[in-house]
């Protein structure tokens, strides 16, 4: 992978970034047809406001309101029933934290249209900001590495996360990259309303008409 | 060659287009791993976890593809939480089946006391379930809860009775 050669060997060497300002830049880069599934918690809050626009909310977009650590499977699965469309999974230190095998599980499919971001503030956040283990010697994007998936980057900066979603986008994966964040409150909060949110997806997945 | 269950199972998932099988291993599974594996028209793989497996077949039927997950009683026991924060909250019809550990000779204490949950989590998540225990039903059973499940988009559960399969044999 000599085009990952210039991001940070660790978590150390990474900037401290912004989770919603990445997100937008994610949102930015992405065309109509990507699905990008949130996890959980403030990573999934910010999805939902950056995914807001003049024409209305981005619709192949999937919010999690529970089942903490399934951002990367549900994404798999999609990935899987629609080989041609590009799927994002955005999920937080912690969640990725309780379901590791998954990493393990993509490298083995090697599914190449999957796209995994990791917003690591070292922190439960949204439950008051306990530590997690990433930070305190855990590297995810080492795990990952190690789990098979070596097209796995830490973002430097945001170029550098900009650079490496472009990456994403055009060439195969599995990719993962890892973006340190800090503690910033989400722009906004997701509508709960799960059968909405499903339906929503799936017609932004062209699976309803 | 006489019919088998796993035989059976195979069939009618195919009559039902479930082609995606995600699965935690299981000594009883085996036969009917074996026999999706060996067909180009199923995609299946093993996963690290059940709630793994159960979020994977939640994506692809969003995505246009039906699936199933498969696993042994105890697997069953670590379910809970995603069934009721993504499977029926979202509406999606996960179909499940569980191969019965625990009782008519089970040897693991393990396994007979975590096998008591299995019925009342289901009941409790009012989710439609069905123990298999005799070949000629199989067929009945898998193809009309199937056609319910994506009718109704809910959560099916079909649970392998060691009545059909045989199950786990004690040696010591």
């Amino acid at each position: 992978m000599a085009v990952l050669a210039n991001h940070p060997a660790t978590r150390d060497q990474a900037k401290v970034m912004n989770r919603y300002d990445i997100t937008l830049r994610l949102v930015g880069l992405l065309h109509q047809d990507e699905a990008v599934i949130g996890g959980i918690g403030y990573t999934n809050f910010d999805l939902w406001a950056a995914s807001a626009g003049r024409q209305g909310r981005r619709q192949p977009n999937f919010y999690m309101l529970g089942s903490m650590g399934l951002a990367v499977p549900i994404a798999l699965g999609v990935a899987i029933a629609q080989p041609r469309r590009k799927v994002f999974a955005l999920e937080g230190d912690g969640s990725i934290l309780m379901q590791l095998g998954c990493l393990s599980t993509v490298a083995a499919r090697r599914q190449t249209n999957l796209c995994i971001v990791i917003m690591d503030n070292g922190a439960y956040q949204i439950t008051g900001g306990q530590a997690t283990a990433a930070g305190q010697g855990t590297d995810i994007v080492g795990i990952a590495r190690a789990s098979g998936l070596a097209q796995s980057a830490w973002a430097a900066d945001e170029a550098s996360f900009t650079e490496l979603a472009g990456l994403a986008l055009q060439e195969d994966g599995p990719w993962l990259i890892g973006c340190r964040i800090d503690a910033g409150k989400p722009a906004d909060t997701t509508e709960r309303d799960p059968a909405r949110i499903r339906d929503q997806f799936m017609r932004g997945l062209g699976v309803r008409k | 060659m006489a019919e088998t269950w796993h035989g059976i199972v195979r069939d009618v998932l195919k009559r039902h287009d479930v082609r995606l099988v995600t699965y935690v291993p299981d000594n009883v599974l085996r036969p009917l791993i074996e026999g999706v594996e060996a067909d180009a028209f199923f995609t299946a793989f093993a996963c690290t976890r059940e709630e793994e497996a159960l979020g994977i077949v939640t994506g692809a039927w969003m995505g246009g593809t039906r699936g199933i997950v498969l696993m042994q009683t105890s697997g069953f026991a670590t379910l809970s939480n995603v069934i009721a924060s993504l499977a029926l909250p979202f509406r999606v019809p996960v179909a499940m089946m569980v191969s019965e550990r625990g009782t008519l000779g089970e040897f693991n204490i393990g396994q007979s006391l975590v096998a008591k949950t299995m019925r009342p989590v289901l009941d409790a998540l009012a989710i439609e379930h069905h123990t298999m225990t005799r070949l000629d039903e199989t067929d009945f059973i898998l193809d009309r809860s199937l056609v319910q499940a994506y009718a109704t988009m809910a959560p099916v559960c079909f649970i392998l009775s060691p009545l059909l399969t045989g199950g786990k044999v004690f040696s010591k």
